[in-house]
């Protein structure tokens, strides 16, 4: 369907065209893109403070074989030190029907910032990775995933 | 049957940092799924996974539907001392599980 | 399936319809680890991070439960599995005397469980089942597929090959067609492969569980629009013979992954 998006912008692009065709199917489907979810997740937890760019590297294959289980990592600039240190990562997908996927806490005594996990991804869509500094200050990285389906789909065993 | 697989390195040099790694047993339900005939398949989750060195808190993880079956996660912690780390995970209709691990810090 | 994907996969069939299949040359055999994503590999190579791994240690822990009215386990008979069990599953389906046929691994614990240990057996995708096949299977991991030969098995060899040959379902294919004819090419968006039995039981990621053989050949069918046979059927050993020997050579990888 998404024919490469070479940028996020192409790709907003390409879901606003589609936003007719997704409401209608959303209704019945209760899979659907839900911006104001997606905002109001990420205000939650910034409090409406400023997301920077930058700092954050979100590693997540562009391709997914299955969007059952996509292995993630996010790993965070910081000296990790009292004074100086992350202390939450915050993933969010914004077409799954609920955008949360993981907040991890840290401190200190981690020594680094980096952990890595399996996501869940409903449909082809944009993966965001907050993080939040000791000092008050956010940053993010995103990461585009295309997920393929299974070829032959099977019901239930 | 609720198993874990946990790797946390046997022994380490104090102040190293050392990633440990923990896998476990569950069906992560999202509570999104409905039966052949359209009843929604009760969301059943765990929610929260903690991990604690000798007894204070490392690490935290609020857990969502949208990780995958069989949640894992890696983390990292500096080797402070020798002794105990335990790993807990709480979730839905009462989930809890724990293991533990010894590491010997030198 | 997509219609664009079943319009193509229609048509690359419709080419290969007059040619008949043709068994996969030994030099060309190819797991299906080999189409894997780099983060799938990743999986299934490190023991700490494979979710198979989870029904492996549950095997373990089985393997030493006493059980049934004999209060046997399966250590009593057969020690350490690392030891007794090398080298086993890769030798499997193998032909059973007393029933006079091939029977594969779940059946065989199965028959351990009823006559030696007088239990109940354990049902076909159980978590038992899975987990003691898995537990025996990983003891195999690195070995070669090594079917016997054993001219008592050639009917059930004969029938398997027929079967996988045998046109089903409302698309009206046979596995040859996507897995002899047209492995390595894209069926929406995956990799066709060329169907081998080494890897399992594996964990799927698109079950989100670890399961059998069986289980994947029966979504197979079900994929093709085609009834699929009963679990224990003389059907799936059948095919698991035919299977077993059309890969004889690649490595066990027991517990796989894959997509």
């Amino acid at each position: 369907m998404f024919e490469n998006p070479t940028s996020r912008r192409q790709f907003f692009v390409a879901v606003g065209s589609l936003g007719a065709m997704l409401a209608v199917r959303s209704a019945q489907a209760q899979v659907a893109a839900n911006p104001a979810a997606f905002g109001a997740a990420i205000g939650k937890v910034t409090g409406g403070a400023e997301v920077k760019k930058g700092r954050v590297k979100l590693d997540i294959p562009p391709l997914s074989e299955n969007g059952n289980t996509v292995a993630t990592s996010v790993t965070v600039e910081s000296p990790m030190t009292a004074k100086d240190y992350v202390k939450a990562i915050h993933l969010f997908a914004e077409k799954n029907p609920q955008p949360n996927i993981i907040s991890v806490h840290l401190g200190p005594r981690a020594g680094k910032a980096a952990i890595a996990t399996r996501i869940r991804l409903a449909d082809t869509q944009t993966v965001t990775a907050i993080a939040e500094m000791s000092d008050g200050s956010f940053w993010q990285d995103t990461g585009d995933v295309i997920i393929t389906l299974g070829a032959c789909l099977e019901d239930p065993v | 049957m609720a198993r874990a697989l946990i790797n946390v390195p046997a022994q380490a040099k104090r102040g190293e940092i050392i990633t440990i790694k923990t896998l476990i047993s569950h069906t992560m339900e999202t509570g999104f799924r409905h039966t052949s005939v359209g009843a929604t398949i009760p969301r059943d989750i765990i929610t929260t996974f903690t991990c604690t060195y000798n007894g204070e808190e490392i690490f935290r993880a609020d857990l969502f539907p949208a990780m995958a079956a069989n949640p894992f996660i890696t983390f990292t912690t500096i080797a402070t001392g020798s002794g105990t780390l335990v790993f807990n995970w709480t979730g839905d209709n009462g989930f809890t599980a724990t293991e533990s691990s010894t590491i010997t810090v030198e | 399936m997509t219609r664009w994907a079943q319009r193509s996969v229609l048509v690359a069939l419709v080419v290969s319809a007059t040619t008949a299949s043709a068994q996969i040359p030994q030099s060309e055999l190819r797991s299906g680890y080999a189409d894997l994503g780099r983060d799938t590999k990743a999986m299934q190579d490190d023991d700490t991070t494979n979710p198979g791994m989870l029904w492996a240690l549950d095997g373990e822990a089985l393997w030493k439960t006493k059980a049934g009215n004999a209060e046997r386990s399966c250590a009593d008979c057969h020690g350490d599995a690392k030891q007794t069990m090398k080298g086993v599953s890769a030798r499997y389906p193998a032909f059973e005397g007393t029933l006079g046929r091939p029977i594969n691994l779940d059946q065989r614990i199965n028959l351990c469980r009823a006559q030696q240990q007088q239990a109940r057996p354990f049902s076909y995708e159980s978590k038992e089942l899975l987990a003691l096949s898995t537990y025996i299977g990983l003891q195999s991991r690195g070995e070669k597929l090594n079917p016997p030969s054993d001219p008592r098995m050639q009917p059930s060899l004969n029938a398997g090959k027929e079967l996988f040959s045998r046109r089903v379902g409302q698309l009206n294919l046979s596995c040859a067609q996507c897995h002899d004819d047209n492995w390595g090419k894209k069926l929406a968006g995956n990799t066709v492969p060329q169907g081998h039995p080494n890897g399992y039981p594996l964990y799927r990621l698109e079950w989100q569980s670890l399961g059998s053989l069986q289980r994947r050949l029966r979504n197979c069918m079900i994929g093709m629009r085609a009834e699929p046979y009963e679990y224990g059927s003389t059907e799936y050993v059948d095919l698991e013979v035919y299977l077993t020997s059309r890969g004889r050579g690649l490595p066990v990888e027991t517990p796989a992954v894959r997509p």
